[in-house]
């Protein structure tokens, strides 16, 4: 039973200028289901990546070997022809096919190249029937729920004979039924002698299927605990994911909070697709002026889904709740109608979301308030390159002028950006969605000092992260959320990495 | 030196706007010397207006629906059956011209409401929507003409189609002078609104042309302008819907600039979703985009009808190929955010003078098409393929950076060190 059937040694794999993982080691043994924990960005999905060969071989160092054989994979279907296959969080299937030809897909049971239907359909019925999914195998996989869909793609990795089978955060999409389903047939398929590696976030759920945790932070393993060892407690693996040194990266501020700006209650929102699904769940907060409040969460907690939907209904579907201005309910049911009353939200992703790539400077600067350049019914341009200039100067954002293309801008100075034209609609409350993903340290540093700043000058700022030293760094207050629920709500002085991922991995009844 | 270098490099950053000018004259040149001087005949030259106005008017729309990420499939056929509203309204109704011509306009805006809310509003892709219009209209067009063409129209609609600004001096001169004071004008206008531009620039601190590109580039256009009025004076004067066209571009130039509703088209183009975010009415813009479309395919199947004195059940057919294709050879992007009017005008012009010149040498239509295909495909391809190359010379010179740098956190470990403030360490 204690045969290593996978071990990882030394793994480093570099981005440009980002150690990812640096001399990582993973020693799984045959037959175990082993978890991997780590905060958000900790280096988990990137070593399953390597381990799949979605990074060749010769793009990290280090040794991976698999049932004592060196393995060098170059591409996914290298290591699937071993049996070891990778189940992302984001599922791969063709929502148009039928079951049956998702779990052949690029395996198709043909016969001089055609398609053989019948043994298609009867081996997938067979493959359903061990995942314990009761659904026809010529079914689309689009009129299965999400869960299900989870299924298909463990019987499509069952198809391939797998004897490592990787989830990667398999329950953050699923609700508590699903999850529970799923849990037992990884227990089930463990019988079988699968060997499992699952990623997750949630510990109870590790605590009830998992033989062995590894903890990574910051790219490097931290600790392997393992039943026999004694019990695995959720402090523990607490204590191992956020146990890092704090730098002192946060501009000193003096808070003055003043009234309540913004009060948020019985807020509820349901997935746009899966309606069945709550995805913020009667969540009441609210934030004052001068005050920078968090929301800590971990993947799938639904802070931005919560956000997102206050500001002009722009997620979900069978929105409830009410919003509250000044103490006077407000409608906030268009985005329009949002950034009139003062609120203003700037998304996790820029790119996608945030600014008109293609355009200048000065164009994404006055994007939301366009109106306020309006002079006898003709946009004053003089009037915008003046204010572009003017948020180029206090925001510190390095460009030849503002008639630079944002799209070629780094990071940081795109996420300035952002900031400024958020600021040029002249806000009350501004809610900043992971306002320095993917910005470098001093970047960040600036950040941190437009937030401090705007709060000083009276702006009531929620901020949104999946970093907890950043949170704690800069905000008075956190709430925390758990599987859509706030489960917390803590003052910066009682709060501690720990306290809030007690919060953040808490499940409420 | 230093000077000719910036030029050059400014030159190759534009690629795109200057090659697409250098085409158009190019082409000139080319069918100048292949039709022995007759292209830029002062005839043939009026003529080259008047018979490529309704495209004109029809690729100012266009221009604005693709900068939205839309297209319109639907336009010949509205144009054509607007025409054939007109010659129920004016022959068969005995409507007067100023009567008849509001209300063509006002069918064209409901027509383009028509679209616009299915596209708008239920969400459908604008390409089905103006594929079935293209045949709604069609039909509607032979429905209402009841599959005869008819002729003829009355003296004033017939002058927005080949009538002519009056002579002012009757006929005794050998140039007609209102063309002239026209031209001259219009021409002092531009150049004094370029140097205002390009004061402002600097004030603001805003990248500037060089100046030597500058100043050829504006003596150039002026000059061009003289040219055309010198020739269009030279034989009957300013053709009616020259002006028409002229007071659209100026219109629908400082529209795209400088209105609120202009932007909003750019950004939703640019980037929907940020858009949306913003707080723009993505659905009301795309809205207004199609009723204005419709309007200006309206007023080119009036001008169409005019010159043609009759109204036809294949009128309009084709067109939208020539206002989609003036649009893209004149820098739309298929994506859509990228795009003027001004771009469009070229545009249409290169595809105008390739038409009139093929037509003289007596090329027939099989040859013309193919070459129109092709100077399209090569006028987007370069486009493409210039958009391509920059792009790995810029990742070459971010990977070159990023050698240099010491390796750091996120995204920016391109940026040298020393642009990077000092983290303060705050005692928290």
């Amino acid at each position: 039973m204690n045969t290593p059937i996978l071990q990882m040694r030394g793994i480093t794999k570099t981005f440009p200028g980002v150690k990812a993982l640096q001399d990582v080691t993973l020693q799984v043994n045959r037959g175990e289901v082993h978890a991997i924990c780590g905060e958000n960005g900790a280096g988990k999905s990137t070593l399953m990546k390597v381990l799949s060969g979605v990074y060749p071989h010769s793009s990290f160092d280090g040794q991976i070997l698999f049932e004592t054989e060196p393995c060098e994979f170059s591409s996914i279907s290298d290591s699937e022809k071993r049996g070891i296959v990778i189940i992302h969080q984001e599922l791969a299937l063709s929502p148009y096919l039928s079951i049956a030809e998702n779990i052949y897909l690029g395996n198709e049971q043909a016969h001089r190249g055609w398609v053989d239907w019948r043994k298609t359909n009867l081996e997938a019925a067979k493959l359903l029937a061990r995942v314990g999914l009761s659904e026809n195998p010529v079914t689309p996989v689009q009129q299965i729920s999400v869960g299900k869909q989870q299924l298909v793609e463990i019987a499509k990795a069952l198809s391939k004979e797998v004897k490592l089978l990787i989830l990667d955060e398999p329950t953050a999409a699923l609700n508590d039924e699903d999850s529970g389903h799923l849990l037992d047939l990884i227990l089930h398929l463990k019988g079988q002698g699968v060997t499992c590696i699952i990623i997750s976030h949630k510990l109870n759920e590790i605590r009830k299927i998992a033989d062995a945790v590894t903890i990574i932070r910051d790219g490097k393993t931290i600790e392997t605990l393992r039943l026999g060892d004694g019990e695995i407690t959720q402090e523990r693996i607490i204590r191992g994911m956020v146990g890092r040194d704090l730098e002192s990266l946060y501009p000193d501020r003096d808070p003055q909070i003043g009234e309540e700006v913004l009060r948020i209650e019985d807020w509820s929102v349901r997935h746009p697709q899966d309606h069945s699904r709550m995805v913020v769940n009667n969540a009441s907060l609210n934030v004052r002026k001068g005050e920078v409040v968090g929301l800590a969460g971990l993947m799938g907690a639904g802070r931005t889904e919560l956000a997102m939907s206050v500001f002009g209904r722009s997620y979900g579907t069978a929105t409830s709740g009410k919003v509250f201005k000044h103490g006077t309910e407000i409608n906030t049911g268009t985005v329009s109608a949002a950034i009139k009353h003062g609120i203003a939200y700037a998304t996790e992703d820029r790119k996608l979301y945030g600014l008109n790539l293609i355009e200048d400077i000065k164009r994404n600067v006055s994007m939301a308030a366009l109106r306020k350049l309006v002079k006898g019914g003709w946009v004053d341009k003089n009037q915008e390159t003046l204010v572009a200039n003017s948020y180029r100067k206090d925001m510190n954002i390095k460009a030849p002028s503002v008639a630079a293309i944002t799209g070629k801008l780094s990071g940081g100075n795109q996420q300035k950006v952002v900031l400024s034209k958020w600021m040029f609609s002249d806000p009350d409350v501004l809610i900043l969605d992971e306002p320095t993903r993917g910005i470098d340290v001093g970047a960040k540093f600036e950040i941190y000092t437009i937030i401090a700043k705007l709060a000083a000058e009276g702006k009531a700022v929620i901020v949104i992260s999946s970093e907890l030293p950043e949170l704690l760094g800069i905000c008075d207050r956190i709430y925390t959320l758990s599987a859509g629920h706030v489960t917390g709500e803590v003052p910066i002085a009682e709060a501690s990495q720990e306290t809030l991922m007690h919060y953040m991995t808490k499940e409420k009844e | 030196m230093s000077a000719l270098r910036e030029s050059l490099g400014f030159l190759t950053s534009r690629l795109r706007q200057v090659g697409i000018f250098v085409a158009l004259i190019l082409i000139v040149l080319l069918f100048q010397i292949l039709t022995d001087g007759i292209l830029l005949q002062p005839q043939n030259v009026t003529n080259l207006v008047v018979q490529n106005s309704y495209i004109l008017i029809l690729a100012i729309g266009m221009v604005m629906v693709i900068i939205a990420g839309h297209i319109d499939l639907s336009v010949g056929s509205v144009a054509g059956f607007i025409g054939a509203v007109a010659g129920v309204m004016i022959v068969h109704w005995g409507w007067d011209w100023w009567l008849a011509i509001p209300a063509c306009l006002l069918v064209g805006a409901l027509v383009g409401a028509w679209q616009g809310y299915w596209i708008a509003y239920v969400g459908i892709p604008a390409f089905i929507v103006t594929l079935a219009g293209m045949l709604i209209f069609r039909g509607l067009t032979l429905i209402v003409l009841q599959n005869q063409q008819i002729t003829p129209f009355p003296g004033e609609l017939r002058a927005l189609g080949g009538g002519f600004l009056p002579d002012i001096s009757g006929g005794t001169s050998v140039l007609e002078w209102l063309t002239v004071i026209l031209g001259v004008g219009a021409t002092l206008a531009l150049v004094i609104q370029a140097v205002k531009e390009r004061r402002i620039r600097k004030k603001f601190e805003l990248e500037n042309e060089p100046m030597a590109w500058f100043a050829t580039k504006t003596a150039f256009i002026a000059l061009l302008m003289l040219t055309i009025t010198f020739l269009l004076a030279s034989y009957r004067g300013t053709p009616i819907v020259l002006i028409v066209l002229a007071v659209l571009v100026i219109v629908y130039t400082a529209l795209m600039n400088n209105s609120v509703f202009g932007r909003h088209t750019y950004a939703l183009g640019g980037n929907l979703h940020a858009a949306e975010l913003s707080g723009i009415k993505t659905k009301v813009v795309t809205f207004r985009l199609f009723v204005n479309m419709g309007v200006l395919a309206a007023l080119a199947g009036l001008v169409f009808t005019a010159r043609l004195n009759s109204a036809q059940p294949a009128g309009g057919t084709g067109f939208e190929l020539d206002a989609i294709a003036a649009a893209f050879i004149g820098g739309a992007a298929v994506t859509g955010g990228i795009g003027t009017v001004a771009g469009a005008m070229i545009g249409g012009l290169i595809m105008g003078v390739l038409n009139n010149g093929m037509s003289i040498l007596g090329l027939g239509t099989d040859y013309q098409q193919l070459i129109k295909g092709l100077v399209l495909l090569l006028a987007v391809g370069f486009d493409i393929f210039n958009k391509n190359r920059s792009g790995k010379g810029g990742d070459s010179i971010i990977k070159r950076l990023k050698l240099k740098s010491p390796p750091a956190a996120g995204d920016d470990a391109g940026k040298p060190a020393d642009e990077r403030p000092v983290p303060v360490a705050a005692g928290n």
